[in-house]
């Protein structure tokens, strides 16, 4: 757990690791909605969809039981240096990691819709793109845990790769839709899935300048190499 | 000694520079070549645990060291560029320059409006009882406390309650129209409001003045202080903006002590 050695005060010590472990358990938790709400979709499992939409109910209570540690904390120990980025890196991590899991949630309700229609094949790219997401946010809930800011930096970079991912994906759907229009409801659902999973590649690269800003102290630099997206727009 | 790549022991614009100061205590050092800059119009404040030496170097800078057998300062501290250190600097003199508040509140044993107009009276400043009148006012003013003494200022100044006592002490203190104000723990004598009020007055203050307050509350440090320097050992471990010191502190005993994992 990040910085929790020895203090003077043993309970602050345990309030602290109390808190990376919640953070933890919260990221545990969205990494496998996730992957429930994929494997819903591929294999058409309308009660693992259920279960990924009924485990988000948990990731919110975590997020809220962490910010009431937070502001406890802030108000009784007063925290400086390392502690205080900590702290507040553990607040802003468990706001993404909330997303995240809204976003994964999103996509087993899609998946309850799409697996009323027939299968098709346009959902192997969204398995490629979720594996892309899952990897980034297993690595960066690694380099939480571990304290490892160049993990983080490692997992920031491969957000790009994603987007690229994403971008591609884009175009496939508008040929499923333009090939045949009876696919355009499914593809419209698949198409959101993949904008869920790219937004979940974007809070992955939130979490990872928050462990990197909790161990160094430092902000990394915000700029980050961006292609043109999907819609033919050059990104700034 | 700084490492100058973690330190900014130097500014620009510095009101006193300290270099190469030592201490000791009939033989035994207590402050071991410090390099420190205070800052015109800010608050530096001297932190780090009991014994490092922070006190001992506030008190260079008024030369209050000099009444204590057998203590050795050498280096040089210049306010404005003059050496202090001489033997030639009158001491009284310098001490109207730098005045000092203390731990505790120590008001003379006279009534609160000659506890104010007593440094003016002995050091000349004022012409005629009006003036007078209008220092001791105008210090009370600056200090917050004119409005709670101005209808009893014939009272003894030890019958204020403690957080009155050492405003008395600050409007004592800024009386005789000094540079720099040193202050070794002002508030640890006092409770939460009037300890807000004398950090409300040191805000005030810093625009006409130098401070340099020594604190043991790290919050009370990061609330009122610019700079903060981080006294360890008699070295000067760490020094910079107040922001950085408590935020991302660069040495690993700077963190230890500002975390409370200070072994």
């Amino acid at each position: 757990m990040p910085n929790s050695d020895a203090h003077i005060v043993r309970s602050y010590s345990g309030e602290l690791q109390n808190i990376s472990a919640l953070v933890a358990k919260m990221g545990g938790l969205a990494e496998t909605i996730l992957t429930d709400a994929i494997t819903a979709l591929v294999k058409r499992d309308a009660d693992l969809s259920t279960q990924a939409i009924q485990a988000d109910k948990r990731v919110d209570s975590l997020d809220a039981e962490i910010e009431h540690q937070v502001v406890r904390m802030l108000a009784l120990r007063q925290p400086m240096a390392v502690d205080l980025r900590s702290i507040i890196s553990a607040l802003k991590i468990a706001q993404s990691l909330e997303r995240i899991a809204d976003h994964a949630k999103n996509g087993a309700k899609r998946a309850l819709v799409i697996n009323q229609s027939p299968p098709m094949d346009a959902t192997r790219g969204i398995v490629r793109l979720s594996d892309v997401a899952r990897e980034m946010l297993r690595s960066v809930l690694d380099a939480y845990v571990n304290s490892d800011a160049e993990g983080a930096v490692k997992v920031r970079d491969r957000d790009e790769d994603l987007d690229v991912l994403y971008d591609g994906y884009f175009r496939e759907c508008l040929t499923y839709m333009m090939e045949d229009n009876r696919n355009i409801t499914a593809a419209t659902h698949l198409l959101f899935i993949a904008k869920n999973i790219e937004r979940i590649g974007d809070h992955c690269t939130n979490i990872a300048e928050n462990v990197y800003y909790m161990q160094t102290g430092e902000r990394l630099s915000t700029a980050r190499p961006k292609g043109e997206d999907a819609m033919g727009l050059k990104a700034e | 000694m700084l490492d100058s790549e973690t330190n900014s022991a130097t500014i620009a614009d510095p009101k006193v520079v300290c270099r190469d100061v030592s201490v000791s205590y009939s033989g035994k050092q207590a402050l071991f070549d410090i390099d420190l800059d205070i800052g015109i119009h800010q608050v530096t404040s001297l932190i780090g645990p009991s014994g490092c030496g922070k006190s001992t170097f506030l008190r260079c800078m008024n030369r209050m060291n000099d009444v204590i057998d057998g203590c050795v300062v050498t280096g040089s501290i210049s306010v404005d560029g003059v050496e202090i250190l001489d033997d030639e600097i009158d001491a009284v003199q310098l001490r109207r320059r730098v005045g000092m508040v203390f731990q505790k509140p120590n008001p003379f044993p006279k009534s609160i409006y000659d506890n104010i107009a007593y440094g003016p009276r002995i050091h000349g400043l004022v012409r005629g009882k009006d003036e007078l009148d209008e220092v001791v006012q105008t210090s009370l003013e600056r200090a917050g406390l004119w409005e709670e003494v101005k209808d009893r200022l014939l009272q003894p100044g030890t019958g204020l309650s403690g957080g009155q006592q050492q405003r008395l002490c600050i409007a004592r203190a800024i009386a005789v129209r000094p540079d720099v104000i040193l202050m070794d723990e002002p508030c640890s004598a006092l409770d939460p409001i009037a300890t807000a009020r004398v950090e409300e007055l040191i805000d005030e203050l810093k625009r006409s003045y130098s401070i340099v307050i020594v604190t043991h509350s790290m919050q009370q440090a990061a609330r009122v202080s610019q700079r903060t320097a981080f006294f360890h050992l008699g070295i000067v471990v760490e020094v910079g903006e107040t922001e950085q010191i408590f935020t991302n502190p660069r040495d690993e005993r700077t963190q230890g002590y500002i975390t409370g994992r200070y072994g």
